[in-house]
């Protein structure tokens, strides 16, 4: 497959880092068109199909062996559904995830079973993601079970073998999960994950539940274990900061489509499309008190409008301040600007200008008026 | 105004609007005595905000539900004092606390729709807390009230959206419609319990803008608890940082942020990534985890977590509770430890990360 060298789908295949190659020169994951829509139904015994939610809706990405791609965005974005739709938590509705030469997107529970152990999830509620009627060494060892990856007598050495890798006392294994303190549930679930050595972890929102103090305990621990494992991870989260900290390579999502991807650097440095820009403004920062004074924030107006019903053209555009009239009606490709690797989808992209940003608005706001 | 409070709120001096001293909370709990605050003294004047930061379980929101009275008394032990505007609210009767809530200070929660209830309009909820506090104003009044709050809030086409239900509203407005709610009696004190914590990022900062424009209209004091030290860094003027049921750090916001006094604060600064650190750097995780309330450590409640106890001479640390008390960065930067010069010990340290 060739696909033409403008669109998303060739997003992290330049060899910048030189490192993240699996054995035949394709990444670990690639994920194309991928869309997910869920229906909704009318009241009544006809349950007739009356809208559609584009939960995602044609996200394409890559993911190379033990690398991490962020994925970011508010809250109705559709992070979480693409997360769940590639371990096939959710079935797609169209659109190809290419796991290692294999799309997995056609495949039947049944045909998907040795798949599930190249893909595994960390969760991010370590309370409701335990059976709290599970003793750890069950909840650990049952995937070891399932896919039957050592012999029964080996499960127990190799539960405690887990336990330890994830700074757990190893004798712990009979405790249930209420033993436990938030940061050390987390724990359990990421050995849980750990336990099939996947090839790739979605670990969606795998901090944000956790006290500040804890949270940098479970990043560090995450970031060897990848390093280790050569793990590949999808990283979903809304704290941008952790993101740039965990991830070279940052994707952002708004209302089920990404809207700029690129590494570190051109997200966080040279955002190009609005929305990045609005949304990196918006995140309060330690540094502002320690200097002194406040910086200039975007301020966007309004929440992320319906999914089911999404604005025309491009998505963003009933919150933007560059938007014109050809936003309302085509809808902007994902393409390259500047630097390889770096896509972003809109008419006007080009790096934040606060003079830009303040005319725009003050036109906005005078035709709003008149 | 119209309501009968007595003129008891003037404050009696230039004493700060809040002042609590020395309040204990202790909850009696089948398991035994929980210590949820201990010796906590703290004050904030008209027009400031004071930030008050710690992780779950250190007391923070405790405090604050002590001074707006929400406690069960039959089930709480406090003790100390909490003046608001020079009246002792210790020891008040349910019924002057009630014309003090809400008159006099108010509280926005971190779940809206939880707040809020369910099966009653927006503005009916907001006109009933107006009602409450107005008795002579018609409902009508009330109405008018509640609509102009909303809008005053950002709430767009306020005269429909206050016959919604709490369900129709997006999480952010549902947000302004608490701070609505709040702020419709015009208290002098407002706490906000981590009130932008369940919000998005965008969301969260037309709120924070919100808050700081409605401060700067209405004067009023906020008490402004969050686990999030770049929110603080935003909003406050004076940052308390609290530990185990103690306040271990306070002073003003730069100081707190730029020199922390206390190896707990510095942790905490340290463990978070920013958006400008380098990503090479490995986080600086605080080891172990929050003490028990239930038996809280003897000594300093963070030596069983704090890198510094080996520079401190002998077994201080685990003995003996380091006082509140200025350290060498001056008198209005109070920190609790036993390090001579805290500053320059874990300068040094971050120092020694970096090689």
């Amino acid at each position: 497959m060739a696909p033409p060298p403008e669109t998303a789908s060739d997003v992290g295949t330049s060899t910048d880092s030189g490192s993240s190659w699996s054995s035949n020169g394709k990444p670990l994951l690639e994920v194309k068109d991928l869309v997910k829509y869920f229906p909704v139904k009318s009241a009544g015994l006809m349950r007739r199909v009356v809208g559609q939610v584009q939960a995602v809706d044609g996200v394409s990405f890559t993911v190379n062996k033990g690398e991490s791609l962020g994925l970011v965005g508010e809250s109705g974005c559709g992070k979480t559904t693409t997360g769940r739709v590639l371990t096939k938590l959710y079935e797609p509705t169209s659109g190809s995830i290419m796991l290692d030469g294999t799309d997995l997107a056609p495949l039947s529970p049944k045909q998907m079973m040795p798949f599930r152990k190249d893909v595994q999830m960390i969760f991010q509620d370590p309370y409701t993601s335990l059976n709290p009627r599970h003793t750890v060494g069950a909840i650990v060892g049952t995937p070891l079970r399932v896919h039957s990856v050592v012999p029964r007598d080996k499960v127990l050495p190799r539960v405690q073998e887990l336990l330890e890798l994830v700074g757990l006392n190893p004798e712990h294994y009979n405790r249930y999960p209420n033993e436990f303190s938030g940061g050390q549930r987390q724990r359990i679930g990421i050995a849980r994950a750990l336990a099939l050595q996947p090839k790739l972890m979605i670990a969606d929102e795998p901090v944000s539940a956790l006290d500040v103090s804890i949270q940098a305990q479970v990043i560090n621990l995450l970031e060897d274990l990848q390093k280790e494992f050569e793990i590949a991870v999808l990283f979903i989260a809304h704290d941008l900061a952790v993101v740039r900290h965990f991830c070279p390579k940052i994707a952002v999502m708004y209302l089920g489509k990404i809207v700029e991807v690129g590494d570190r650097e051109s997200i966080y440095g040279n955002a190009h499309h609005p929305y990045t820009q609005a949304l990196l403004s918006a995140i309060p920062d330690v540094k502002q008190a320690q200097i002194g004074g406040r910086r200039e924030r975007i301020h966007l107006e309004g929440d992320v409008p319906s999914p089911i019903n999404p604005p025309s053209g491009c998505r963003f555009r009933t919150r933007c301040w560059k938007a014109q009239e050809i936003c309302a009606t085509q809808e902007p490709p994902l393409v390259q600007i500047g630097k390889e690797g770096h896509l972003a989808a809109c008419h006007f992209a080009e790096p934040y200008d606060s003079a830009i940003h303040d005319a725009a608005k003050a036109q906005r706001e005078a035709a709003k008026a008149s | 105004m119209s309501s009968p409070v007595e003129d008891v709120t003037r404050p009696a001096s230039d004493e700060p609007f809040l002042v609590v001293d020395d309040l204990t909370v202790k909850f009696p709990t089948a398991d035994g005595l929980v210590h949820a605050v201990t010796g906590l003294s703290y004050s904030v004047e008209m027009g400031k905000t004071l930030g008050i930061v710690g992780e779950s379980g250190s007391g923070k929101s405790v405090s604050s539900m002590a001074v707006v009275g929400l406690h069960d008394a039959k089930r709480t032990h406090i003790s100390g004092s909490i003046r608001v505007g020079g009246t002792e609210i210790i020891g008040l009767s349910e019924q002057r606390m009630r014309r003090l809530r809400g008159n006099e200070m108010a509280m926005i929660f971190q779940d809206a729709l939880a707040a809020l209830h369910p099966f009653y309009r927006v503005g009916a909820q907001l006109a009933e807390g107006y009602l409450a506090h107005h008795p002579d104003a018609t409902k009508r009044d009330a109405n008018a009230k509640a609509v102009a709050m909303l809008d005053r809030v950002g709430i767009p086409q306020p005269d429909q959206r206050a016959r919604d239900y709490p369900h129709q509203f997006s999480g952010g407005m549902r947000q302004r419609a608490m701070i609505a709610m709040a702020l419709i009696n015009d208290p002098k004190l407002l706490f906000a319990d981590e009130p932008t914590t369940a919000l998005d990022v965008t969301v969260q900062a037309q709120i924070l803008d919100l808050l700081q424009d409605l401060q700067r209209d209405f004067g009023s004091a906020i008490v402004f608890i969050t686990h999030d030290l770049g929110v603080i860094a935003e909003m406050a003027d004076d940052v308390l940082v609290m530990y185990g049921g103690r306040a271990v750090e306070l002073g003003s916001c730069a100081a707190v942020m730029s020199k922390p006094q206390m190896p707990y604060t510095w942790g905490l600064l340290e463990s978070i990534p920013e958006l400008v650190s380098d990503t090479t750097k490995r986080l600086l995780p605080i080891p172990g985890t929050p003490p028990s309330l239930l038996h809280p450590p003897t000594g300093c409640p963070f030596h069983p977590r704090c890198r510094f106890t080996g520079d401190v001479p002998g077994d201080l640390c685990e003995r003996e509770l380091p006082d509140l008390v200025p350290g060498l960065e001056g008198a209005s930067h109070l920190r609790r430890c036993h390090l001579r010069n805290p500053a320059e010990t874990m300068a040094n340290a971050a120092a020694r990360k970096e090689v």
